[in-house]
């Protein structure tokens, strides 16, 4: 197992600190000391921020805080934030050159959430600018380096979330998701990532992409640490209207901190394989790793089952139709007139101003997908392009809608069709699509999916995922939880 | 192209006869919702706050913020609707209308489209001195945000934003092309005030700006069936301009038309202070919106019984409360009108009017003194110092004759400005009616020594001037005495 950085989960650190034999500042003085030295000497560009200062007024708060210490599940526990969710008094900058100087005013509900859970900030992490890409290599600050092997891509769009974990610098961190964009870097970076369900964690202070797709998902080392980061950070918020008042289950319930490796069974769960997730073009050497994984889960007692979901080819089409057709309204905000960069144009008009600070302050990928959704939703397209693909979409959740109803608990699938690939392999826009061809249906449909470390392929890891209905993150866990114990340390050989 | 590019301006009056043309006319009304707080977040819609000041991360338009649905506007809304009687849909949905402009800071603007809150609804109309009452069909009613304001005259040489109103609720009245002349606009856009203001959705007041009209007009042959291309006027900033705009903008379409030119569909700016229409830049008018569902906002479903209270809590609407007032107060048709053109006036006619009794009485005062006094001092009749209760009471006063009427104009004057119960006034300023004889026979004697000339020809028999006399004391006493008792003295005085 190469360039495995050594890490520590949730559960270790709650443990060091319920034996007191470290407090609060000594675990975020270290957290720190790695994030610095993972930028500045490993060069991986994770951070574009660190709030070292909060971070430390944080962990001295809670080094006094006796009551924290007994009932905070996170209590002490640094995280990273992909620097496309709020957080007062730090940047806030997508990625992108237009955001240039913007300090955000107020906390996005979830760090918010995970801050009242007792966890410390300690930065805001690298990303593909506004969230649109697969690699990180559209950050207008540079790609972060997966920290497993510095040559290749770290994945994306969370890209800097997902390293700052596998790095070993957080157990746990946001990142966001509008097609994979937490899931297939988890599985290039070696780490679990979580993409709930659509409404169950507020979105309020993740700056939108497409809003419809949009939410905010967790990476952690091991399932329970993501679990635990998701079970603070879920439930009904005010200032979201697309949240859901729906109860948030102990998703830890049936598998306590700590007990990892202990095999789980796995009898009544029906497992579904849709076959349209093992196509010719997927890497045969990660179609084994799953077929092992599969494996693992039947002899557990699961039962696995061949099922099909006929519209999957269809949900790249669909969801480049409308996740730009949100994202050219989602982004008309960043207009140089109260915020972010100005650039004034030749002839001083407002117009000019706009061409001028857009032209300059988006990048190409951006550019490109402001330039589709717009065109998607103009007058004489809009039912050509949008209006079908809201169609074929309803279609697509119908499958999930079917198959779940049909006495299938939760979906395997590979999570991505290769490993992490050099970084300047995919100049093509839609082969750099094509990453996020196993992710987006579930963005698509709604349904909340987990990815997590089932083996490595030359070395780098590939990833497993489950998927399951609407708000049964439990199930999905459940099943994570057992795969995850089955496969031990192959997980990551 | 330079057909559309090309400025132009047609003034009112160009003497040209358009009796062959007949005007058409749809009104879209946007209306701000009397709301504390704002659409889609919980800052303050206070009009008049210092720029900038009822603004959050939400209004603001920063990144990461999301809207969040104000009920309150719902419910006016709802109420609104069912005034004009509209259908309530039981799902609607909300949709951005995109486009760039300063003062609207998401880039879109949150509104409805394809699914409104309410359709088909009417508006009657009473007959106006050119035309018999209509029926003027309500395409649609539904919700949306305000934008900003731009302030271009706040500094030299640049435009200042303010985005207090930025998130405002409004709700959009769009008319069906039902009008046929200025009078019918004009009326058609009171009476929607009218009906607004005794709904209390909207304070519906073109100068603050929460009462806006954008209006549609074509012409066409009389007797056509067929509408002809129409034009958007906008601009318009008070109902007379929109009848003087409406007037100027179909003269220019009828010289269009009799030229044998077509009419460009285009958006038209009235200029009130020249009193001229000009074509907007093509570019300012020919937006595409790309609407599609705002993805932020989950469908606004509302169940039956929602929109069952509102129907049932609805406040009386105008036509009712002339109809009721007409009976029971039993007032002729020009009270009747005068006394229920607001919700207020009428309230506050009502109120002295229950509490005096006599309505004949209450409704001279209301529509006499206090109207009168309440232009004097521009002032309405919402903010008015004297408590119905008072107004009645001083009624009261003068029925028992404890103050004359005279006296109770002055006492009125000072309940006015000071608010004070009449009686007080009264006994403060010495305006009880003065039937001592003693008192008023010094007053008598006075006013005789003063007009010796008038007091023998009184006495010579010269019966008409005994007003004279009488008016003169009534002076005197500064309305105190009573003018009945005072005759009796005079003619003691001289024996007749």
């Amino acid at each position: 197992m190469t360039g495995a950085p050594a890490r520590t989960t949730v559960a270790q650190i709650i443990s060091s600190m319920r034996a007191a034999s470290r407090s609060p500042t000594d675990v975020t003085k270290a957290a720190l000391a790695r994030a610095r030295e993972v930028d500045e000497e490993e060069r991986l560009n994770v951070f574009l921020a660190r709030a070292d200062k909060s971070a430390m007024n944080a962990a001295r708060d809670l080094d006094r805080d006796a009551r924290a210490r007994e009932t905070a599940p996170l209590f002490g526990v640094p995280f990273a934030v992909k620097d496309n969710i709020s957080v007062e008094g730090l940047q806030v900058s997508c990625g992108s050159r237009i955001l240039d100087g913007y300090v955000a005013p107020y906390t996005a509900t979830a760090v918010e959430r995970l801050r009242d859970a007792g966890a410390v900030l300690v930065g805001k992490t690298n990303l593909d600018e506004f969230a649109m890409g697969s690699s990180t290599e559209n950050s207008a600050f540079g790609p972060t380096k997966n920290p497993i092997r510095p040559s290749v891509v770290p994945g994306g769009s969370s890209g800097g979330s997902a390293a700052a974990v596998a790095a070993g610098v957080v157990p746990i961190a946001l990142g966001s998701e509008t097609g994979g964009s937490v899931r297939q870097p988890a599985a290039f970076c070696g780490v679990v990532g979580v993409k709930p369900t659509y409404g169950r964690v507020s979105r309020y202070g993740l700056v939108a992409f497409g809003s419809s797709l949009d939410q905010i998902g967790v990476f952690g080392i091991t399932v329970s640490d993501a679990a635990l980061a998701l079970r603070c950070i879920a439930g009904r918020d005010e200032l979201d209207a697309t949240t859901a008042d729906v109860p948030v289950p102990d998703y830890l319930g049936s598998h306590p901190e700590g007990s990892e490796g202990s095999a789980v069974s796995l009898k009544g769960l029906v497992i579904g394989r849709p076959k349209e997730y093992f196509p010719k073009e997927l890497d045969p050497d990660i179609a084994k790793l799953c077929e092992r994984a599969l494996d693992r889960m039947r002899s557990l007692g699961a039962e696995v089952r061949d099922v099909s979901m006929p519209h999957t080819s269809l949900a790249i089409p669909v969801y480049y139709i409308v996740a730009p057709a949100e994202a050219s309204s989602n982004l008309a905000r960043f207009d140089g007139v109260r915020y972010g960069l100005r650039v004034p144009g030749d002839d001083a008009g407002l117009r000019g101003m706009y061409e001028a600070t857009r032209s300059r302050g988006f990048g190409a990928e951006v550019t490109r997908r402001i330039l589709l959704g717009t065109y998607v939703l103009s007058a004489g397209y809009y039912d050509a392009y949008y209006r079908k693909a809201m169609q074929v979409r309803s279609l697509i959740a119908d499958d999930f809608r079917r198959i779940f109803s049909s006495g299938v608990h939760v979906l395997f699938t590979p999570t991505t069709p290769t490993t992490a690939f050099p970084f300047g392999a995919r100049t093509e826009p839609y082969d750099m699509y094509l990453s996020d061809i196993f992710t987006c249906t579930a963005n698509l449909a709604g349904v909340p999916a987990i990815s997590l470390p089932i083996g490595r392929v030359g070395g780098l890891p590939a990833g497993g995922q489950f998927m399951a209905a609407h708000f049964d993150e439990l199930r999905m866990f459940q099943a994570a939880f057992a795969l995850e114990a089955a496969l031990g340390p192959e997980a990551h050989a | 192209m330079t057909h559309a590019d090309a400025p132009r301006t047609t003034h009112a009056h160009t003497g040209r006869t358009t009796h062959e043309y007949e005007m058409v006319v749809g009104l879209e009304v946007h209306v701000q919702l009397k709301t504390r707080t704002k659409a889609f977040c919980s800052c303050s819609a206070n009009f008049g706050d210092p720029p900038n000041t009822n603004v959050c991360p939400t209004c603001l338009g920063l990144p990461g913020a999301l809207p969040v649905l104000n009920e309150r506007a719902v419910d006016l809304a709802i109420r609104a609707a069912l005034a004009l009687g509209c259908d309530v849909h039981e799902t609607s949905i909300f949709a951005r209308k995109n486009y760039f402009y300063p003062d609207l800071p998401k880039g879109y603007q949150i509104s409805q489209y394809d699914k409104p809150l309410a359709t088909g609804g009417h508006l009657e109309i009473g007959a106006t001195e050119k035309g018999g009452a209509i029926s003027v069909g309500i395409t649609r009613v539904h919700i949306e945000e305000d934008a900003g304001k731009s302030l271009h005259d706040r500094f030299r040489g640049v435009t200042a934003i303010d985005l207090n109103r930025a998130g405002v609720p409004l709700i959009e009245i769009v008319s069906e092309p039902d009008m046929r002349s200025t009078e019918q606009a004009g009326a058609y856009l009171r009476t929607l005030k009218q009906i607004l203001e005794y709904m209390d959705v909207s304070d519906v007041s073109m100068e603050e700006g929460s009462l806006r009209v954008d209006a549609n007009v074509s012409a066409r042959t009389r007797g056509d069936s067929k509408l002809g291309q129409k034009t958007e006027v906008k601009n318009l900033n008070s109902f007379s301009g929109v009848e003087r705009a409406l007037e100027v903008e179909f003269a220019r379409q009828c010289a269009l038309l009799d030229a044998g030119d077509t009419i460009d569909p285009q958006t038209m700016l009235w200029d009130a202070g020249t009193g001229e229409v000009r074509a907007a830049r093509t570019k300012e008018a020919s937006h595409d919106y790309r609407y599609f569902p705002e993805p932020d906002l989950p469908p606004l479903i509302l169940d039956r019984a929602r929109i069952d209270r509102e129907r049932k809590d609805l406040p009386e609407l105008p036509s009712a409360r002339r109809a009721r007032v007409r009976t029971e107060y039993q007032l002729a048709d020009y009270d009747v009108t005068v006394l229920t053109s607001s919700p207020a006036l009428a309230d506050y006619f009502e109120s002295v009017a229950r509490q005096h009794g006599d309505a004949k009485a209450a409704a001279n005062w209301v529509m006499g003194e206090v109207l009168a006094a309440l232009k004097a001092a521009g002032q309405d009749i919402a903010h008015v110092a004297v408590r119905p209760r008072d107004l009645a009471e001083l009624l009261n006063l003068v029925r028992d004759g404890t103050v004359s009427h005279t006296a109770a104009k002055q006492i009125l004057a000072v309940m006015m400005r000071s608010g004070d119960p009449p009686a007080q006034i009264a006994q403060r300023e010495g305006l009880l009616k003065v039937s001592d004889d003693d008192a008023l026979r010094r007053w008598l004697d006075e006013v005789l020594a003063e007009h010796p000339t008038e007091a023998e020809r009184f006495a010579a028999g010269e019966k008409k001037l005994q007003g004279v006399l009488i008016g003169a004391v009534m002076k005197k006493s500064r309305g105190s005495a009573d003018p009945k008792r005072l005759g009796q003295l005079l003619a003691e005085r001289f024996g007749t």
